[in-house]
């Protein structure tokens, strides 16, 4: 057994990223259940936020700048990706959906493997996020990782703000119940296609650049994220705003509060968790029933 | 006819002849150019994995981004053993590896099968990124960690004056070739088996498959099986082929570029995978030689990969074979006027002096007349506080038609589906000639002898009316799950002979061999019918029959079923009130979910209460 100060600093970790991962996934369970696919360049997205994070932060070292050129960045890709492709594959099989976005992400991350090589990108954090928090003397914690759970959960809960409290959220949450019946009340569908689309990628971009001092910035950083997403999303629901949120922290806390006990099943839990959801409730802890 | 299809039968082996001469001729070529038939046999190692993953993906449509899980444990497997020694037979470790990435496969198909589509991509996915951590940490000891394991030994001939080893260059090729080209034939031989045609039903329509009396969780969990076990096999093979098995056979990046490649090849053309394989090697080795746009090899992959994905969805080979296919065959349009002709001029629906083509057989006749064909005892059905359906029963005896009626909303459909077992009802019983079938599964309730035909129809599309039919029937005449893949899916003279009665019966001559997207809605409708009455049934259900039908069409299919009512028991949902009172010997009537009123038309037509709830407000012609 671990001493407690470990594990309690190990949970706090598994908080900070599972509050990350919530805001990944649940950009990736809205596109779900309003488009009906799932979005393999979800990860791809989450490391040109990162990279925007790193450009910008470098010229002006504005923390401020560097979420909303991450989030401009994704608004950009977004447009230009629904309107200019994913539009088409709205009628078309979801295995095709699922291939294309699998070959874009691809494409974006080779791009950036182009322009700034596979070396590893260093970003630091705002220097108001410098520093050391003392718990009460049972550990000690980097400021910048404590503040991380506050940045992620206010575009948390912005994002709930806009799906629960505004007409607009409720249209979106109207079309993940009954896309069909939406159109059919007159509700431009295409419109609130591109909106949840462009949404969905910046909850990734934006994570990206909240992730970005933390880590490494590399072109592949995005695909372990993105594999991470989808447990979160089958433990979760998937299409459940709820789910990836109670989903993200779970999957946040094991992969952290394990590597205290032994690292190298730090991994493989998550996994674990996920086989035992799908063999207890396949449809995930708040998915809904014959969705999918 | 006969002379194109005796020249189907001599092309029969043609794939698999040429596929032999180019395994022996293009390695010369590529000794030419290269100086090393290597690249050739990584090209192979990959197409054989590629090979599996058609089965899987192309053929039964189950798309998996988690194959480096089979890859990676069949290699890894057989390498271990090997370098360590536990086994000395270097042919005993290959098939070792083999067998544990099958079981592996046969865990993780059993999990992930569970859900489908998008679910069951992601599933497979995660299971995969699994193996790689459990490869990379806690199974570290034994495989090597992110080292991998060098030193994997090729396996050898050896009797007496005879010794060969399959070491390198040739000798590795060899072995990899004559792998490649025994996983082909045997991939050809179960694509055109009634396994391959069962497959290619769940592919097109899982649901109606599963209602045609086949185990769909039992093939789909065998070809997932299959698939594990060619991804194994060549994971032992780039093992040996590289002496040295590297971590990264488990990576995500190989399920990815196994997608890649299959999809850049084309998918359901099992050598697609081969020709994306060569593709993506030769780009990744030439392209890489040229300064400035050689480290862009991946992003032109991807976006080839896009454009194909987009426009041309049969990929780089897919789309030269289905060229050269529509070149040999007659123009599909006139083909189908040919055919439409030859169908108008030919008697709509043949009137026969014996019994009808898909007659089932008969019930032993003693206790048949005491026994009800089929029974339902208060059946209900509830969607949360919905009383769909309330206490609903019914008994009838065999041979009667028996029709329920009710506006729409009645739970008419709730009531047939549960009947069908593709709904288990909250309450109630139902018996089949006396034998509870409560509760059963829809495959097992078809398999009992009872057959729908759906309100919306639910066709194979991209198969032709025969194959429809066949896949139908097959489900009779071989089981639920039968692994008989050494004969081809024609060539069972029951269910041949079986089809071509029911292609008389229901009028559709030759446009039976034309593919059913291209039908017009009268005739997809026949053949609707004719998926329900290929599986032999005693108790027919009919949801809507008539229903999108034109008044000549009505008069065929209401003789038509008039005829199928002879030694066979139908449960018929209909609007149509003429074909109802003409047909039904009884008839009940629904309304919000409960029983209003039941029996003969006459009675129906004289009950105050269903003339104030239903036929009242409804003119005689009326289709609600």
């Amino acid at each position: 057994m671990p001493p407690t100060a470990v594990i309690l600093s190990q949970a706090f970790s598994g908080f900070a990223f599972g509050t990350l991962l919530a805001l990944m996934s649940s950009g990736l369970t809205i596109i779900f259940g309003t488009l009906g696919f799932v979005n393999f360049a979800h990860g791809a997205m989450f490391m040109l936020g990162a990279y925007a994070a790193y450009v910008v932060l470098t010229y002006t070292h504005s923390y401020v700048a560097g979420l909303i050129a991450g989030a401009l960045v994704l608004l950009i890709v977004a447009v230009v990706l629904e309107r200019g492709l994913l539009q088409f594959f709205y009628v078309r099989p979801p295995e095709d959906q699922l291939l294309v976005t699998f070959g874009l992400s691809v494409m974006l991350i080779e791009g950036i493997r182009y322009f700034f090589g596979s070396d590893s990108q260093r970003v630091s954090p705002p220097h108001w996020g410098d520093g050391i928090v003392n718990f009460a003397g049972i550990f000690y914690y980097p400021l910048y990782r404590v503040e991380v759970i506050g940045i992620a959960a206010a575009f948390l809960l912005a994002l709930y703000l806009l799906l629960y409290h505004t007409s607009v959220g409720l249209m979106v949450r109207a079309g993940i119940e009954d896309r069909l019946m939406v159109g059919l009340l007159g509700i431009d569908v295409r419109r609130m296609f591109l909106l949840v689309f462009a949404v969905g990628a910046m909850a990734a971009g934006v994570a990206g650049v909240i992730f970005a001092p933390l880590s490494a910035v590399i072109p592949d950083m995005g695909t372990p994220f993105l594999i991470q997403a989808f447990v979160v999303v089958v433990i979760g629901g998937l299409g459940s705003f709820g789910g990836a949120i109670v989903g993200g922290i779970l999957v946040g806390e094991l992969l952290s509060v394990t590597t205290a006990f032994n690292p190298d099943y730090s991994q493989v839990s998550i996994y674990l968790a996920m086989t035992a959801v799908l063999v207890l409730r396949p449809r995930g802890l708040f998915g809904a029933v014959g969705r999918i | 006819m006969s002379a194109s299809i005796a020249a189907r039968r001599g092309s029969r082996w043609l794939p698999e002849l040429a596929v032999a001469v180019l395994l022996v001729g293009l390695p010369f070529g590529f000794v030419a150019a290269f100086d090393t038939v290597d690249l050739l046999s990584r090209i192979l190692v990959w197409g054989l994995f590629g090979i599996g993953f058609d089965l899987l993906f192309g053929y039964s449509g189950l798309l998996s981004f988690g194959q480096a899980a089979f890859f990676g444990t069949g290699g890894f497997v057989t390498a271990y053993l090997l370098t360590s020694h536990v086994v000395s037979n270097v042919w005993l470790g290959m098939l070792a590896g083999v067998v544990a990435a099958m079981l592996l496969s046969l865990l993780v198909g059993y999990l992930a099968l569970r859900r489908v589509g998008l679910y069951f991509a992601m599933i497979t996915l995660a299971f995969a990124q699994l193996s790689y951590f459990v490869e990379d940490s806690p199974l570290a000891h034994w495989t090597g960690g992110e080292n991998g394991l060098p030193g994997v030994p090729p396996p050898a001939i050896d009797i007496g004056p005879v010794a060969i080893s399959f070491g390198s260059g040739w000798g590795i090729y060899a072995l990899i070739a004559g792998l490649f080209f025994l996983g082909y034939v045997l991939a050809r031989f179960i694509v055109r088996s009634p396994v391959g045609a069962v497959l290619a039903g769940i592919r097109q329509n899982a649901d109606r498959t599963a209602a045609l009396g086949h185990s769909v969780p039992g093939y789909k969990l065998s070809v997932f099986v299959l698939a594990a076990a060619y991804a194994g096999l060549a994971g032992v093979l780039l093992g040996i082929f590289q002496s040295y098995m590297p971590p990264g056979a488990f990576d995500v990046d190989t399920s990815g570029q196994l997608v890649f490649q299959t999809v850049i090849g084309g998918v359901g053309t099992l050598l697609g995978p081969t020709v994306g394989a060569a593709l993506w090697l030769f780009l990744r080795d030439e392209l890489q030689q040229i300064p400035g746009v050689g480290s862009l090899w991946m992003f032109i992959l991807g976006a080839i990969f896009v454009l194909l994905v987009t426009l041309l969805r049969k990929g780089l080979y897919g789309s030269l074979v289905a060229w050269w296919q529509s070149r040999i065959a007659v123009p599909a349009p006139q083909q189908r006027q040919a055919a439409m002709q030859q169908r108008d001029t030919a008697p709509r629906v043949t009137v026969r002096p014996h019994q009808s083509a898909a007659q089932p057989t008969p019930p032993s006749a003693a206790g048949a007349a005491a026994t009800p064909a089929l029974e339902a005892r208060s059946l209900s059905k509830n969607f949360g506080g919905v009383h769909a359906v309330s206490d609903v029963s019914l008994t009838v005896p065999t041979g009667e038609i028996y029709a329920v009626i009710g506006p729409n909303g009645a739970g008419k459909t709730t009531f047939l589906r549960m009947l069908s077992g593709e709904m288990s009802p909250s309450g109630g019983r139902i018996l089949l000639r006396g034998h509870d079938i409560t509760g059963h599964s829809v495959t097992a309730v078809n398999r009992a002898g009872i057959a729908k035909s759906y309100q919306i129809n639910q066709l194979f599309n991209d198969l032709t009316g025969r194959q429809n039919l066949r896949i139908a029937s097959l489900g009779r005449h071989r089981g639920a799950l039968r692994f008989d893949v050494f004969r081809a899916a024609d060539s069972i003279p029951a269910v041949e002979d079986s089809i071509a009665d029911l292609i008389d019966e229901l009028g559709l001559g030759a446009t039976a061999d034309l593919p059913v997207s291209t039908l017009p809605y009268g005739e997809k409708r026949r053949i609707e019918l004719g998926l329900a009455l290929a599986t032999l049934p005693s108790v027919l259900l009919l949801d809507e029959p008539l229903a999108g039908l034109s008044p000549g069409e009505r008069q065929d299919v209401i003789r038509l079923i008039r005829r199928l009512a002879q030694g066979r028991t139908i449960v018929l949902v209909e609007h149509d009130m003429d074909a109802v009172f003409a047909l039904a010997a009884r008839i009940m009537v629904m309304h919000l979910g409960r029983p209003l009123a039941e029996g003969a038309p006459a009675e129906i037509r004289r009950d105050p209460e269903v003339r104030r709830a239903y036929l009242g407000g409804l003119k005689a012609h009326a289709h609600a």
